[in-house]
């Protein structure tokens, strides 16, 4: 290892990402991080103090050995950092973008409370770009077992359940019901904030690991969990389908034609191409004066895209303040610079109809922020007479969504009392051989907690089916190999499955 | 990518605008049940359009839907689906299958292109036992299709034409006042068509208090609740015709809403329309050798030329 680093010795100064400039990238889908050069990624790997608590690593969901990749890359070794990353993380390109890095690994570093933490999310991406531009996979060697395992939905949960049960040696299909796998990352996150073929290439590396994917598939109603596992030979399934079901506000004029989900505008937009129209048959809404209600990941993506299909304002309305907003700080950000005006503590109370089926504009009232509410947020409470009223033909509506019921209704899966699957603390579901997570289990989370969940599903699927889970016994990060017997975990479930016919 | 093909191996032309596509997919063939829906896509820069299942052959594995050529996609498809060639995306089956009910009298009306889909809800009745009246309507005798298909499984059939050029004259409402009077005893009525038809059928029955049920068809994208875009006012609620529906009580739906909504797109389809159709004009007039562009299947140059422009009339020809 190199010289003891100190919070003195290092560079004081977060390495800058380049970005387009705002102007010109709200009116174009390009991405608008354009990542870090290999200048820039030195720099900044060398800002990490390589401490030896590793807080960063209990703050990733799925425990990347972030010290470890980062030494690789001042060590210049690149394929090393993508082997490490790898190891837990099997879609680098895309967390590097998507996570929330400030409340996970970047806010536990320790350079993080003297300085600015260490841009460890752009470091990932990095990595993960480099091995796509270089064409790396790490397919490790797998011994193929007799399992046959279905993963219903092909979002970040299941593409990180596919890749552990893969490499596991399972027999791995993903079912998608879009035309397109990806899930969320394909229909939900924007091209400018994730683009395409950074999912196609992941999707890739994990055809690549033996996982097939069979689109045009609805699992439910072309078939259901049980025949998986009574009729097609599945031996254990993980749903992993998604929210869905977007929440409207139930306000006047919610059905008005100029209101539409987040969801809606999102995958007529990034899915079906519809920004392209009519190179592309799928119309999207289009809208001078765009309204978004919400101030989530989802309601950031909202505002961008309206920007980016030429709406001349776009405004963000959020019932409480700044910082209570759930989305990313930079998604703030980057809106806020590409000319999103946001209006905090502010809560529609009608849309207005032009008369014609359309939208007119939105009736708000001003809110105030009281006593925190469960979630710990101080709860907005409106201000009496201050209604007013301000222009905009479209709206759309970023306020979350439920269960989706579509598994509820075609299989006998139990659910909890808001309609999502329910589990328990391994992730198995009601009916034997299926484990469920990601947004369908926690209602609507990140990417990278599917992810998470996905991997944890992994772990239990093979514990259930009785396969030995190589990546345990090197998890023991001690070096003791306590818990584990001849290199295997002694909390392993080891049994052999009957079957009756 | 990912997307296997979905084979086109029987077609049918019921008239100019109307036609028929019967396609393989044997898996689809043996879920499917009355009142469910596909979403389809001709090609991969198509949109995802949803078509009520108009009959399934489990034995033959096939799906089939009739497809009345209203817009750009649907008359793209009357054009270049032909036997042989392939669907880009078919997913199915989706949506709460009709509940075929327990009665013992049921009138299914069917309206236009509404009668291919209640051909299966009437035969699921058929089977349980029922006794079925069916009311077809159409505008006039070149547009009737299925009248023997329908005569073989019904009790009675009454078939109505706007303009009397074959059964009776009148509306389908026309159609249930005639089974109104002469059977007492009807516990059930099934009506599938425009809106402004099912809206008619609810007002025609809501009187005598008969249960009516109606399948709606709203704008959807994805069709697994994921958009909210089809989503229906049904006695007060909000619902979404992909997971909830599409079948909903007829006598509390607000049709009004649902028209209005059905309206989102119409000026962008109008211009996407034009322009394909003028696009299909230059590709006539430059010859074939530019159809090698145009992703065809396996429909020959020489069909798709003789095929009739259904655009002469509205462009003035």
């Amino acid at each position: 290892m190199a010289k003891k680093k100190t919070i003195r010795s290092i560079p004081q100064e977060r390495t800058p990402m380049r970005e387009q400039d705002p102007q010109a990238r709200a009116k174009n889908f390009q991405e608008v991080a354009c990542g870090y050069s290999l200048e820039d990624a030195l720099r900044e790997s060398e800002r990490c103090l390589m401490c030896p608590d590793e807080p960063c690593i209990s703050g990733c969901p799925v425990g990347i050995n972030i010290p470890g990749f980062i030494l690789k890359i001042t060590e210049k070794n690149f394929r090393g950092a993508y082997d490490i990353l790898t190891d837990t993380n099997l879609l680098p390109s895309i967390c590097g973008r998507v996570c929330p890095q400030e409340t996970q690994c970047e806010g536990v570093c320790i350079v993080g409370e003297s300085l600015e933490a260490v841009a460890i999310g752009r470091l990932e991406r990095f990595v993960g770009d480099t091995a796509i531009k270089e064409g790396w996979v790490n397919i490790p060697y797998i011994e193929p077992n007799r399992f046959k395992v279905g993963i219903v939905g092909s979002g970040p949960a299941g593409m990180a359940c596919a890749a552990d049960m893969a490499k596991a040696g399972c027999d791995v299909t993903v079912y998608e019901a879009f035309h397109q796998a990806g899930g969320v990352l394909k229909y939900g996150i924007p091209d400018f904030r994730l683009p395409n073929d950074v999912i196609d290439a992941e999707i890739n590396n994990l055809k690549k690991l033996g996982v097939k994917f069979e689109c045009n598939t609805l699992v439910g109603r072309l078939f259901t969990i049980e025949q998986m596992i009574d009729e097609m030979g599945f031996h254990a399934v993980f749903v992993g389908v998604g929210a869905g079901y977007p929440t409207m506000l139930g306000i006047p004029g919610d059905s008005l034609n100029g209101v539409l989900s987040a969801n809606e505008l999102l995958t007529r937009c990034n899915l079906m191409r519809a920004k392209e129209f009519p190179n592309y048959d799928t119309p999207v809404p289009m809208g001078r004066r765009v309204a978004v209600v919400g101030a989530g990941n989802t309601a950031m993506d909202a505002t961008r895209v309206a920007l980016r299909l030429g709406a001349e304002k776009v405004y963000c309305i959020y019932r409480r303040s700044r910082t209570e907003a759930p989305a990313r700080a930079e998604e703030v950000h980057h809106a806020e610079q590409e000319g999103v005006e946001f209006h905090w503590l502010t809560n529609p109370v009608a849309i207005l109809d032009d008369g014609k089926g359309g939208v007119r504009g939105m009736r708000c009232i001003r809110m105030e922020l009281g006593e925190p509410d469960d979630s710990g947020r101080r709860r907005p409470v409106p201000i009496a007479g201050s209604e007013f009223d301000f222009e905009a033909d479209l709206i759309v509506y970023a306020i979350g969504t439920n269960a989706n019921p579509i598994m509820g209704q075609t299989s006998k899966l139990k659910l909890n009392k808001w309609g999502y699957i329910g589990v328990d603390e391994n992730l198995a579901a009601s009916v034997a051989g299926v484990f469920a997570g990601g947004d369908i289990v926690t209602g609507a989370a990140t990417v990278i907690e599917a992810m998470g969940a996905g991997r944890k599903a992994a772990r239990s699927m093979k514990a259930y089916l009785g396969i030995r889970d190589a990546g345990l016994p090197y998890l023991n990060r001690d070096g003791t190999g306590a818990g584990t017997l001849f290199g295997i975990n002694t909390k392993e479930r080891n049994f052999a499955r009957v079957r009756v016919a | 990518m990912e997307t296997s093909n979905f084979e086109i191996v029987a077609r049918e032309d019921f008239s100019d605008v109307t036609y028929l596509l019967e396609v393989r997919h044997p898996l689809m063939a043996k879920a499917a049940k009355p009142g469910q829906f596909v979403i389809v896509m001709l090609n991969e820069h198509g949109e995802r359009i949803p078509l009520t299942i108009a009959d399934f052959d489990r034995k033959k594995g096939t799906i089939t839907m009739v497809i009345q050529a209203v817009g750009k996609t649907t008359k793209q498809m009357q054009q270049e689906c032909q036997v042989g060639t392939a669907l880009y995306g078919m997913v199915g089956p989706m949506g709460i299958p009709s509940p075929v009910s327990h009665a013992k009298k049921v009138v299914c009306v069917g309206g236009g292109l509404g009668v291919a889909p209640i051909y299966p809800q009437l035969r699921g009745f058929k089977e349980s036992g029922a006794y079925v009246i069916a009311i077809l309507g159409f505008r006039n005798k070149d547009l009737v299709f299925w009248e023997d298909k329908f005569r073989a499984c019904c009790d009675d059939l009454i078939l109505c034409t706007n303009d009397g050029s074959a059964g009776m004259k009148g509306m389908v409402t026309d159609g249930i006042k005639v089974a109104l009077a002469g059977h007492s005893n009807i516990e059930e009525v099934v009506a599938i068509g425009p809106p402004v038809m099912m809206k008619a059928c609810a007002e025609a029955t809501r009187a005598a208090k008969i249960r009516t049920m109606v399948s709606v068809n709203p704008i959807m994208v994805d069709g697994t609740g994921m958009c909210g875009g089809c989503r229906v006012k049904v006695g007060g609620q909000v619902k979404f015709a992909c997971v909830d529906g599409p079948d909903f009580d007829g006598h509390l739906v607000d049709f009004d809403d649902l028209m209005s909504r059905l309206q989102r797109f119409t000026a962008v389809e109008r211009e996407a329309e034009k322009r394909w159709s003028e696009s299909c004009r230059m590709t006539k007039q430059i010859g074939p050798s530019a159809l090698h562009d145009v992703s065809l299947g396996r429909a020959t140059q020489s069909e798709l030329l003789e095929l009739p422009d259904p655009f002469e009339d509205a462009m003035g020809g």
